[in-house]
């Protein structure tokens, strides 16, 4: 790979611009493809470039075959992101799992005492109202939201947030009579059922966790298996 | 940790400290092979490697590979699996196959 499109492969990692590299697989020459530009050392007919970004979109690398010819699209997405509502102890245990894991891990709290940056070393904290944050974050199909504070006045805003964005996966903790109470609320607040049915709740696979670093395993196991069950 | 990410990212900072970098891809895969395609290790010319291709099978093959390209230039097409005719020396355990793309960052 030359070095300048490795660098321009990395700034587009840098900018969370999705991307992909396509090599030509009997001359090595590459090219980086987005959504909006493609450079490097080969052009592209339409129906090549349809389906790479096709690929970028399915967040699919592989092999593409045109004609006689063999392309390797090896497709580089913005990680997964994960928002944990609640920088509570669970949540000590839960980011720093999910960003061994991949994701992108966003702490929201209003909280003070709790949104600290030496509770979450490396991890983004936010302090703002969970609803405000979310509705600036916006999550996306990439995207997973667990909910951990217990308290309704944190908790319900981002799940009504949540439960209304494309999120692949929205968890709340709580046992099942706390949930029970949710569901009355979040349906009083105008939810429909089938929305409310997307809530992972009690959050987590149920494996008898007890600990907060066994309860961060469940949930972590949850989403990956929402995540992945579905493909290949 | 072994996020493409992180490869890319490390092979970044080798490079600013002035080391060439080979990169392999898992480019196809067939039956039950343990990495997905898209993985990636980066290999520099003393042989350090970061990432996987596999559960561990061919990464020592792959670095001795990596390192005949950081040499030459020349990218290479490896293959293992088990109807290879290197299983002897490095096939893959799970019964798997893959391929391997190696490159230089040039």
């Amino acid at each position: 790979m030359k070095r300048a499109l490795f660098d321009r492969l990395m700034a587009a990692k840098a900018g969370a611009v999705p991307a992909a590299l396509v090599t030509d697989l009997g001359t090595g020459m590459q090219s980086l493809v987005t959504p909006e530009t493609v450079e490097g050392a080969f052009g592209m007919d339409e129906t090549l470039l349809r389906l790479v970004r096709a690929r970028i979109q399915a967040d699919r690398s592989g092999i593409v075959e045109e004609g006689d010819d063999r392309f390797f699209v090896h497709v580089h997405n913005p990680p997964l992101r994960l928002f944990i509502v609640g920088a509570v102890h669970i949540a000590q245990a839960l980011a720093p799992m999910a960003a061994l894991t991949g994701y992108a891990v966003t702490v929201i709290d209003p909280r003070r005492a709790f949104a600290t940056d030496e509770r979450f070393p490396g991890i983004a904290v936010n302090g703002e109202w969970p609803d405000d944050a979310l509705n600036a974050l916006k999550p996306d199909s990439r995207s997973a939201v667990v909910t951990l504070t217990h308290d309704p006045k944190l908790d319900d805003p981002a799940l009504l947030v949540a439960l209304r964005s494309p999120a692949f996966y929205v968890g709340a903790l709580g046992s099942s009579r706390t949930h029970a109470k949710r569901v009355d609320r979040l349906r009083e607040q105008g939810l429909s059922d089938r929305e409310i049915a997307n809530i992972h709740g009690p959050v987590g696979l149920s494996i008898g966790a007890v600990s907060p670093a066994e309860i961060a395993v469940s949930i972590m196991a949850q989403i990956t298996a929402v995540r992945r069950r579905d493909r290949d | 940790m072994n996020t493409s990410d992180d490869i890319l990212s490390t092979a970044a900072a080798w490079m600013a400290e002035g080391r060439k970098v080979a990169l392999a891809t898992v480019v196809s895969t067939w039956g039950s092979s343990p990495r997905p395609v898209g993985s990636q290790m980066a290999v520099d010319a003393a042989g350090a490697m970061a990432g996987s291709v596999s559960g561990g099978c061919i990464e020592g093959a792959v670095v001795m590979e990596a390192q005949k390209t950081l040499q030459d230039g020349e990218p290479r097409m490896l293959s293992f699996g088990v109807t290879d005719e290197m299983a002897w020396e490095v096939g893959l355990a799970c019964g798997g196959k893959v391929q391997v793309y190696v490159e230089a960052v040039e």
